[in-house]
């Protein structure tokens, strides 16, 4: 029991990673580029230029830019690798992704693309009407040889405000940091192979079945 | 379905636990109808691997019949085939570049992050082998899902009986990449530490590949005269001085190459390997690695050192010098199985290569927890087991 609780809160904060909203979103994508003395990326560095939490990740797929920069410029199939994001609809220009929260609820955050260059990157930042903000932006570039594809997802954002904002920020800590990196991870997977990877012994036993579950 | 499950060190069961089932479109299911212990299953039955939870299906050498295909298998219902302990999906950088226990999609996302920090990066998942390596469920059961059965199983022909080919699962194919990695030339003097399973296919692969000697060390009779039976010559570690007869039967020059087939629970009563032990009992993750310190001082300037062997965590004092300053070459990691199937399969098709010296004992599935005790105990004797789930129960041997 204790565990699903766990697992439950540990979802939910997982989604909002890939959802929470940043402040500066003026100095996201400029500090995206500029980086520090040396040619990493500015997510690595060991002290943050700003108080945003920011996670970035790359993992290389060995599929062609363009198809996966298909994949994931048609929003509906994030839901697919991203774990704790229920649905992403259209509405209008907008999107809305709808993301699990303890308790059978959720939690809504409503995006507009905000860069998006064909083949290469697209970057989404949440409007007013969500019930939290965000930023992110995924790029695609060509590996060396026949390697496919480095495909580099970054994101930031600060705790929401608010009660709800508070017990988050403390109940989750870096989840949404592991969260986004095993969302990369299960996006390459089925890129890859077309199938998620579980080691589930019955289909009731996948994890998008437990969630399944402990929704209902 | 009957499925031998681990629920602590020492304490093994056979259980009755749901039958598996097709989740995705490339899985099969195979009903087993042959699966062998393994040396390296002792360090789980010995408590020394993490990540194992009380209930896991252990086993990872299994063969059976297909009896279930998912829509994208390239299996067919009814085919017999062998399974590799190593799960790979295929389409990653690693599969393409044929090292397939470095894939990077089998073990689940979500699973991958206990070897990433142990080790820098996550490790491919294996077949019933803790939860490090994706917690899937093994082959010492009735049933098998068999996860990418388009890549992995390698079908055999009806009139090569199990016994000459369930060890295409493991232990041929790692004795076989542990010759390999010793980069054996025709006039090679070769030594290798441990006459188990592994340790003896890595004698006949060396012998194969052409070695002018190959040298075992273990203490075990009955294993030594197995080696010695393959065409090596033997030391037995405790009545002869190691490092002293490897120079003298290498003409004073060292062995050109050394395979460590013995791993984690070395045995040996150096001061730091019993402290080795102490940490290992205590969970310190530490490696008592008695037999591959032996192996560095004791191969030539400029030869070559291939660790076969499983281990798991650190190890201290080791001989970083000598690897250094006699500029070797190492070589290990989990075998790449899907590598070496189809040519050894041809090789045991056509006599090149016997395994079935190796099985010393056959029993019921039912019996597999006595089949734990007594490999672990009485290893002088019980050289490999095989357990089969369509055996008869009692059985007697």
């Amino acid at each position: 029991m204790t565990n699903d609780k766990q697992l439950g809160l540990a979802g939910t904060v997982a989604g909002l990673g890939l959802a929470i909203g940043g402040l500066a979103f003026g100095a996201f994508l400029s500090q995206r580029r500029k980086g520090g003395d040396d040619d990493a990326p500015f997510y690595t560095r060991k002290s943050p230029d700003s108080d945003n939490a920011v996670l970035g990740r790359t993992v290389t797929i060995r599929k062609p830019r363009a198809e996966l920069y298909a994949f994931w410029r048609d929003f509906g199939n994030l839901p697919r690798f991203m774990e704790n994001v229920e649905t992403i609809r259209k509405e209008g220009d907008h999107r809305v992704w709808v993301i699990k929260a303890p308790a059978g609820q959720t939690v809504e955050i409503k995006t507009e693309v905000c860069e998006d260059v064909e083949g290469k990157s697209i970057a989404w930042r949440s409007v007013e009407g969500s019930d939290i903000e965000t930023r992110g932006s995924v790029e695609f570039a060509d590996a060396p040889g026949d390697r496919g594809t480095r495909v580099s997802l970054v994101m930031s954002y600060n705790p929401p405000a608010g009660n709800l904002g508070r017990t988050i920020a403390k109940l989750f800590q870096r989840e949404p940091e592991v969260q986004a990196r095993h969302d990369l991870k299960r996006f390459k997977g089925l890129m890859e192979t077309g199938e998620i990877a579980t080691s589930a012994h019955r289909k009731e036993n996948t994890r998008a079945a437990k969630q399944q579950e402990k929704e209902t | 379905m009957r499925a031998l499950t681990w629920h602590g060190t020492h304490d093994v069961r056979v259980d009755t636990v749901d039958d598996p089932e097709i989740i995705n479109s490339r899985d099969a299911i195979i009903e087993v109808t042959s699966t062998a212990i393994c040396g390296s299953d002792l360090h789980l039955y010995d408590g020394v691997i993490p990540g194992v939870l009380p209930g896991d299906v252990l086993g990872h050498e299994f063969m059976g019949r297909v009896v279930e295909t998912g829509s994208d298998s390239t299996l067919k219902k009814g085919q017999r085939v062998v399974v590799p302990f190593t799960i790979s999906c295929g389409g990653c950088f690693h599969c393409q570049i044929q090292q397939f226990s470095a894939c990077e999609n089998s073990n689940p996302a979500e699973k991958q992050d206990m070897s990433a920090k142990l080790y820098g990066h996550s490790m491919a998942a294996l077949f019933g082998y803790s939860h490090m390596t994706g917690g899937y469920s093994g082959g010492q059961a009735e049933y098998v899902r068999v996860p990418y059965s388009d890549v992995g199983p390698i079908v055999v022909p009806d009139h090569l009986d199990d016994d000459k080919v369930l060890f295409l699962s493991d232990i041929l194919p790692t004795g076989w990449m542990a010759a390999e990695n010793a980069e054996i030339q025709p006039d090679d003097t070769v030594a290798i530490w441990g006459c188990g399973p592994v340790g003896l296919f890595a004698i006949q692969s060396a012998i194969v590949m052409g070695a002018s000697k190959v040298i075992a060390i273990d203490h075990y009779p009955n294993r030594l005269a197995l080696a010695k039976q393959l065409g090596a010559e033997v030391i037995d570690f405790r009545k002869t001085n190691v490092r002293e007869a490897l120079m003298e039967m290498s003409g004073g020059i060292g062995v050109d190459a050394v395979i460590d087939a013995v791993g984690m629970e070395s045995h040996g009563f150096a001061v730091d390997n019993i402290v080795d032990v102490v940490k290992q009992k205590v969970g310190m993750g530490a490696d008592r690695a008695s037999a591959l310190k032996q192996a560095i001082l004791a191969v030539r300037p400029g030869g070559r050192v291939s660790i076969p062997g499983v281990y798991g965590g650190m190890t201290d004092k080791f001989p970083l010098g000598a690897l250094m300053e006699k500029g070797l070459h190492i070589r290990s990691g989990q075998t790449h199985v899907q590598r070496y199937t189809k040519d050894l399969l041809e090789k045991i098709e056509d006599g090149t290569l016997d395994t079935t010296f190796l099985i010393s004992h056959r029993l019921p599935l039912e019996d597999a927890a006595r089949g734990y005790e007594c490999f672990r105990t009485e290893q002088d004797s019980w050289t490999k087991v095989v357990l089969k789930p369509g055996m008869d129960t009692p059985a007697t041997n």
